[in-house]
């Protein structure tokens, strides 16, 4: 099948401008011509309904892989439970070091799939339609490799309901509501939790077309009980169709709030180098722009293996590098109006704190980082780049680093340099500390894979809407 | 005869080509009085909710009440914790701190609004079902692939079975089935 699917699409991925296909508007095609509503169906179903032994080679040896680092993270997370949090490399001064820099990461990377399901249906944005699915999924999966960091680095990880309020014997049931950090437990969990009904939610009437279509009687009830007895009615549609468009509007400040209550973690701080106005667009944006990078980072080779290029066509390549260097663009300016605030701020603790970042001991973190995210996402200003894919998947790798070292730089360079200089002390992450984050990575890519194989990664009921077939009479313009 | 016939039956179902034809015959059908009506689509379809005259739903309301309980709740629940309950004086600052309470206040109000949006949603759709007797129509499975549809369900007043199916049959569909219960 892997075989199969590379002879069908030898060029894919190495396709130049002139042979891109091309509408009236001179615009690429959001879905290449000639489908139906039955090819574009068979195409997305075909992938879930291949027979166990059938399973394509090369989807088998990403699974093992990714479930090799899988068991990392459990051995990561069974010895840290079993020594506690001193097999880190947490010291004081720099008290949060990979758990804090690896939540914010993930939790980042999730906020593409938000806002490619939520604001760009809002904006009647058609492109988003086949990507979305895949975008939502890989916001859940990000937040659950998110949610491990914060509930692990309490260290008793089994009183983190004490986060919660709750009545116990003690009489203390409730929490700071002053701290932000307390204010993270409420926006992340219900980010994680929203997310998981929309994506749900669009998945109903797909899941029925797997139960409709699968031959296996124990898959049909299973989908038959996901799709909850869907049929399509139009009375249910117009419910559905309510909802759906409610939760994007739902999400949208959702998503913003979300990064923002993660940057008042830093930015309530009295740190230099965290107490800054700036931090929550700042935050936003980067969070949008590594979870694109991450977008592409996966679906590039997705569509390559799966021989999807007719639903995923260079137009969404060539969008999601554009958003690529818009938010960019934002985080570098953010970082150079940090510079100049250190500077004009007149706080001597603030200008030392830019100069160390610079010149100090992790002077190589702050190199690496402008080369990621200052220089490297401003080479997407050629189309020429943002339509060679194999080199677009590079970026966006380098991007993936390049906001992991943003975090790093925020976090540990800022701490490690306390306001008196006895207390001054240097940070590098144990083994422990990279088999968690690898392993975290694990449980993604695994997460990842399983839904490829289980779930429809394309949302065919929108996908639908874009085709001749969807184009109704006397329709009003809409696509959700 | 319709008293016989119809506890046999819970309807009839009739497919067509394209969303188009189910439109028009959604209109017609509509228009000759059936009410007891219902189409099937792969995609939702404005045309045809048109024609059945389906406007209005009231999951937005549940989302705009459910939103303000939560909000309310939130903000109420801090207020309680934080002023009455369990006031900490921390330096003499102020206990009733409202500004550190929105960023909780929203979280619940958007928590409250999507889930009981979601809930409603489902309920008022009468789901999760998972027999139905269109089930029981095997050309009825394309419905969530590539099938239009068409129900007049047998509790109609004005249903009566061979009128009915000689009506649906010339709005020319593919086909049209009975539907055992």
């Amino acid at each position: 099948m892997a075989d199969a699917a590379l002879e069908k699409n030898p060029m894919s991925g190495r396709f130049d401008s002139e042979q891109i296909p091309v509408d009236k508007h001179g615009m690429i095609p959001v879905i290449a011509d000639g489908h139906d509503l039955e090819s574009v169906t068979e195409k997305v179903t075909a992938i879930v309904l291949t027979e166990p032994q059938k399973t394509p080679k090369g989807w088998i040896a990403g699974f093992f892989v990714a479930f090799c680092l899988l068991n990392v993270l459990m051995v990561a997370l069974g010895y840290l439970v079993f020594k506690g949090v001193g097999i880190w490399g947490i010291n004081i001064p720099v008290g949060w070091g990979f758990d804090i820099v690896n939540f914010v990461w993930w939790i980042g990377i999730g906020h593409a799939g938000t806002l490619i399901s939520a604001i760009l249906l809002l904006f009647k944005q058609q492109w988003r339609t086949s990507i979305n699915r895949f975008a939502e999924a890989m916001t859940l999966f990000a937040v659950a490799s998110a949610g491990i960091f914060p509930l692990f680095h309490t260290g008793r990880p089994w009183y983190a309901y004490f986060m919660f309020p709750q009545v116990n014997s003690l009489g203390m049931w409730m929490p700071q509501f002053r701290s932000p950090l307390l204010w993270d437990v409420f926006a992340v969990s219900t980010y994680g939790s929203v997310s998981l009904i929309f994506w749900y939610v669009g998945l109903i009437p797909d899941l029925a077309a797997l139960r409709d279509r699968t031959k296996n009687q124990l898959l049909r009830v299973i989908y038959g009980m996901l799709s909850m007895g869907w049929r399509g009615s139009a009375r249910h549609w117009n419910r559905y169709e309510s909802i759906y468009m409610i939760l994007a509007g739902l999400s949208t400040p959702l998503v913003l709030s979300v990064h923002t209550i993660v940057s008042f973690d830093f930015a309530v701080g009295i740190i230099p180098g965290w107490h800054s106005t700036v931090f929550p667009p700042y935050f936003v944006a980067g969070a949008i722009y590594s979870g694109f990078a991450m977008v592409l980072t996966l679906m590039i080779p997705m569509r390559w293996f799966y021989g999807l290029k007719d639903l995923i066509t260079m137009r969404h390549i060539d969008n999601m590098a554009k958003i690529l260097l818009v938010t960019g663009s934002m985080v570098f300016y953010a970082y150079l109006t940090e510079i100049f605030y250190a500077w004009y701020s007149a706080s001597e603790f603030e200008w030392y704190m830019m100069k160390n970042r610079m010149t100090g001991p992790y002077w190589y973190m702050y190199a690496m980082l402008i080369m990621c995210n200052g220089i490297t996402p401003q080479f997407l200003w050629f189309k020429k780049i943002r339509q060679n894919v194999p080199l677009l998947f590079c970026i966006s790798i380098v991007v993936n680093i390049g906001m992991w070292l943003e975090r790093y730089v925020i976090i540990v360079v800022s701490l490690h340099r306390d306001f008196l200089p006895s207390s001054w002390g240097m940070y590098t992450g144990t083994i422990w500390d990279w088999s968690l984050f690898i392993g975290t990575i694990g449980q993604f890519l695994a997460l990842i894979f399983l839904f490829l194989r289980v779930l429809p990664s394309i949302s065919i009921a929108e996908v639908r809407l874009l085709l001749p077939q969807g184009q109704v009479k006397e329709a009003h313009h809409h696509e959700a | 005869m319709k008293h016989e016939e119809a506890p046999q039956l819970f309807g009839l179902l009739a497919e067509f080509d394209s969303a188009d034809d189910l439109t028009n015959a959604t209109k017609a059908v509509y228009d000759a009085g059936y009410r007891k009506i219902d189409a099937y689509t792969p995609f939702p379809c404005e045309p045809v909710m048109e024609a059945m005259h389906v406007h209005h739903n009231w999951v937005p309301l549940i989302v705009l009440v459910m939103g303000i309980i939560g909000g309310s709740t939130g903000f109420a629940m801090q207020y309680w914790g934080s002023v009455i309950h369990y006031p900490w004086n921390i330096g003499n600052r102020p206990f009733y701190s409202w500004p550190a309470f929105i960023p909780v206040t929203f979280e619940l109000t958007v928590l409250f609004a999507a889930f009981s949006g979601v809930i409603g949603m489902l309920l008022l759709n009468g789901l999760p079902q998972p027999y139905h007797p269109l089930f029981n129509v095997e050309q009825f499975e394309r419905a969530s692939q590539d099938g239009f549809f068409l129900a007049v369900e047998a509790t109609d007043p004005k249903f009566d079975h061979a009128e009915t199916k000689k009506f649906l049959e010339s709005l020319h569909p593919k086909e049209v089935f009975d539907v055992e219960p």
